[in-house]
């Protein structure tokens, strides 16, 4: 039996416009399919690969319904190239794929990121290296999606932990691409992808970009608009035009490329909180993580999670390892928080600053050997920070969480 | 400067990285003939890969995406499928094309998608400085077989006839006449096109056209090729020119899609037996 | 009569039309142009038939043919 039981998370969000939208349970692979046609996508290549299969699935019958294109490719990297040649055809484009297949798209990435064609790219996250664990989930790929192609460029890269995330996240990808023209990558996992909750659908926007691009350094008109437009993978001018061989003007080019998106975090960077108003250890996720951090977080504060009938939180008590916080009152006086990273990319550094001012611990939960932690660090100098590492697929448990603030809470001076 | 090269290059990016004697001049200069006949400057747009020839759409005055090594099948399906009322003419090289991006050769004529390649054949790696290619011919000596090339030469003609390409054509650059009628006819035919150049490479493939200068090359192009002829098999040692595959069996692949859509619009998903 | 202009700008030297006119109008000169090119000479333009081989053999859109000039 899987050993984490994931509560409800409450958001503290209203979803816009609910009152049209419509609510269904949906997995979040589905609900990432049918947001993307929500967001005015209009063309769908990739290659099947499990754990986002559902996607390619789904859009196989549901894109040709809204007039728009699908092709199953050959492989992962025609999937990605031909995504980016549909953006020039004027029809906004997405291609879902995992690690194996994420690894062979970098050079079409970057490509797009070069090119600054408005692109995205999902990645379901598995286990790697290469065939690496093709049915569990983690968070591997988390400098990857930064990092993935060579040379210096920018991108955005958004993590859902909920099949509603899934869905909003999936017409943001879309609206911060076309905005900042720019691939974005919606780093998803086996374990978002594959959930299935309660979601409201269908309230955002229908796709129509709600602002305007922003100044470029590349060609920006369409093909077939009379505009001539020239699409150069070397380092360009304003008409495309390579200048690849000239330093100086290649180092402004680049200076400029990254610029387009660093300058512009106060409407990239999204962080949520809870309970940070008064905390002085932070739990820090992204991702399916944020979950069960939640969960340790309301437990170790004594929060009781009232959407849950006390039958079942008895039989839970005994089944469960996920202990209810209403047994465990010895640290309901623990001042935690959580500090959920929506936006992984670019490092919302300014954001992260302002949200653990008042913090002194933050411990970094991560499906992976410890890697987005090394930024926390990096960038909050002045703060202890912890690396939680869990690697193998399973989740981390609530009541791991917990364990380990109280952990770090023993070992440390006294912090209440 | 010719009145008509005038009409469709970009001067300011003059002059052309080709080297003296380039074969992808003349084919620059064949398919822009074409365009210029058919009137179709606002219809066609250009995908290219890496390599020389991959720069022969880069000057003209048409859009033009300048993509990967080996991917331009792919990124032009992307653009035909998201514009399937539009042209698009595709510029790879034998590299660019049989090595690296070999499988998408072989997908997008399976598919016999409506797209026109012009593959310029001129049996080696230019760009890079003269490594052997899968087209370099046996024995030729190349900065990767620097005693003697021990493969046999890949014929891409051979692998979109096999892969259901329904037109198919060689032409070389000392048939520019020829050359120019094919690219119209590939463009005006609806369905995959693959139209392979013999090129002269002065520089870094002489060894392919045993000559070093570029009108020896021709004149040696003219020597080894042989015109089909149907029912006949060609002579040893001589190359295949000319209108290879034209079929009108296979329907193009937007419209077998449209077909198969329209057939089947009761079905529901499901396994087919069910 | 035709005229036969070769523009020596363009030229980059490869005597590809020197080769390729049926009528040998072009001929090998010693003129250099700024890129350092031999530019071919154009000769006896009486003889041009209007055939076009050099416009499309040339590689760098160089020449010109006006059929039907005097």
């Amino acid at each position: 039996m899987r050993q984490e039981v994931l509560f409800f998370m409450e958001s503290q969000k209203t979803v816009p416009g609910a009152k049209t939208g419509q609510t269904v349970v949906l997995q979040g692979n589905e609900a990432c399919a049918k947001a993307a046609i929500q967001a005015g996508c209009r063309f769908f290549a990739g290659y099947p690969i499990t754990p986002s299969t559902e996607i390619i699935e789904l859009l196989s019958s549901e894109m040709e319904k809204v007039g728009g294109a699908f092709i199953q490719m050959e492989d992962e990297i025609a999937s990605a190239c031909a995504v980016v040649g549909a953006r020039w055809g004027g029809k906004k484009a997405m291609t879902a794929t995992s690690g194996p297949g994420f690894s062979l798209m970098q050079e079409a990435i970057g490509f797009a990121a070069v090119t600054e064609t408005p692109s995205v790219f999902i990645n379901i996250q598995r286990g790697g290296p290469a065939t690496g664990q093709p049915t569990l989930s983690g968070q591997q790929d988390i400098y990857q999606a930064r990092y993935g192609s060579h040379g210096d460029y920018e991108i955005i890269v958004l993590c859902p932990s909920s099949v509603q995330e899934m869905y909003d996240f999936t017409i943001r990808s879309f609206n911060l691409s076309e905005r900042f023209r720019t691939p974005v990558i919606l780093l998803s996992d086996e374990i978002v992808g594959h959930m299935r909750e309660k979601v409201i659908i269908g309230q955002s926007p229908s796709g129509e970009t709600p602002d305007l691009p922003i100044a470029v350094v590349s060609p920006s008109e369409d093909f077939y608009t009379g505009a001539s437009t020239m699409v150069e993978g070397q380092l360009h001018d304003d008409q495309g035009r390579r200048i690849g061989h000239l330093a100086t003007q290649s180092g402004d080019f680049i200076q400029q490329l990254c610029a387009k998106i660093q300058d512009h975090m106060e409407e990239i960077a999204d962080i949520e909180t809870y309970f940070m108003e008064d905390s002085d250890i932070a739990i820090l996720a992204y991702g399916s993580v944020a979950r069960p951090a939640l969960n340790a977080v309301k437990q170790a504060r004594g929060v009781k999670d009232t959407r849950i009938s006390s039958r079942f939180k008895i039989l839970r008590t005994l089944f469960s390892r996920g202990v209810p916080a209403a047994i465990q009152s010895d640290y309901s006086h623990l001042k935690v928080g959580l500090i959920k990273i929506n936006t992984v990319w670019p490092f919302p550094q300014e954001a992260l600053e302002k949200v653990a001012a008042q913090t002194k611990l933050i411990i970094v939960p991560e499906m992976n050997m410890g890697k987005y932690s090394r930024e926390v660090e990096r960038v909050l100098r002045d703060k202890v920070v912890v690396s939680m590492p869990k690697c193998g697929g399973d989740i981390h448990t609530p009541k791991e969480i917990l364990d380990r603030i109280l952990e770090e809470v023993g070992i440390r001076e006294p912090l209440v | 400067m010719n009145p008509l090269y005038e009409k469709y290059i970009k001067k300011e990016t003059l002059p052309t990285l080709f080297c003296p004697g380039c074969g992808n001049g003349i084919i620059q200069m064949a398919a822009i003939r074409a365009i210029h006949q058919m009137g179709i400057k606002d219809e066609i747009a250009c995908v290219s890969g890496i390599g020389c020839s991959s720069w022969i759409p880069c000057y003209l005055n048409l859009d033009v995406m300048h993509t990967l090594h080996g991917r331009s099948l792919a990124f032009a399906q992307g653009l035909k499928l998201a514009r399937p009322d539009k042209k698009v003419l595709v510029f790879t090289g034998d590299g660019d094309c049989l090595a690296i991006g070999g499988n998408h050769l072989i997908h997008s004529a399976a598919r016999n998608i409506d797209l026109t390649v012009v593959m310029v054949n001129n049996r080696i790696y230019g760009m890079t400085g003269g490594q052997k290619s899968p087209a370099s011919l046996k024995g030729m000596k190349t900065k990767t077989s620097p005693t003697g090339n021990m493969d046999d030469p890949v014929d891409g003609c051979k692998i979109a006839e096999a892969m259901g390409a329904t037109y198919v054509a060689r032409w070389t650059t000392a048939h520019p006449v020829q050359l120019e009628k094919a690219i119209t006819e590939g463009i005006n035919h609806h369905g995959f096109a693959f139209i392979e150049v013999l090129s002269q490479c002065p520089v870094q493939g002489s060894d392919a056209f045993g000559d070093k200068t570029p009108a020896g090359m021709m004149n040696n192009m003219k020597e080894i090729s042989w015109m089909k002829k149907d029912g006949e098999n060609p002579p040893a040692g001589k190359t295949v020119i000319g209108l290879l595959v034209h079929r009108t069996d296979r329907m193009e692949y937007m419209e077998r899609h449209q077909t198969s859509q329209d057939q089947n619009k009761n079905e529901k998903r499901g396994k087919a037996n069910e | 009569m035709n005229d036969v202009v070769l523009d020596g700008n363009y030229c980059k030297g490869c005597d590809i039309c020197i080769s390729v006119c049926p009528q040998k109008i072009f001929a090998k000169s010693k003129k250099r142009n700024p890129l350092g090119a031999a530019i071919p000479d154009v000769t006896h333009k009486e003889k041009c038939t209007g055939c076009g081989l050099c416009e499309r053999m040339c590689p760098d859109g160089a020449i010109s043919v006006e059929r039907g000039t005097k």
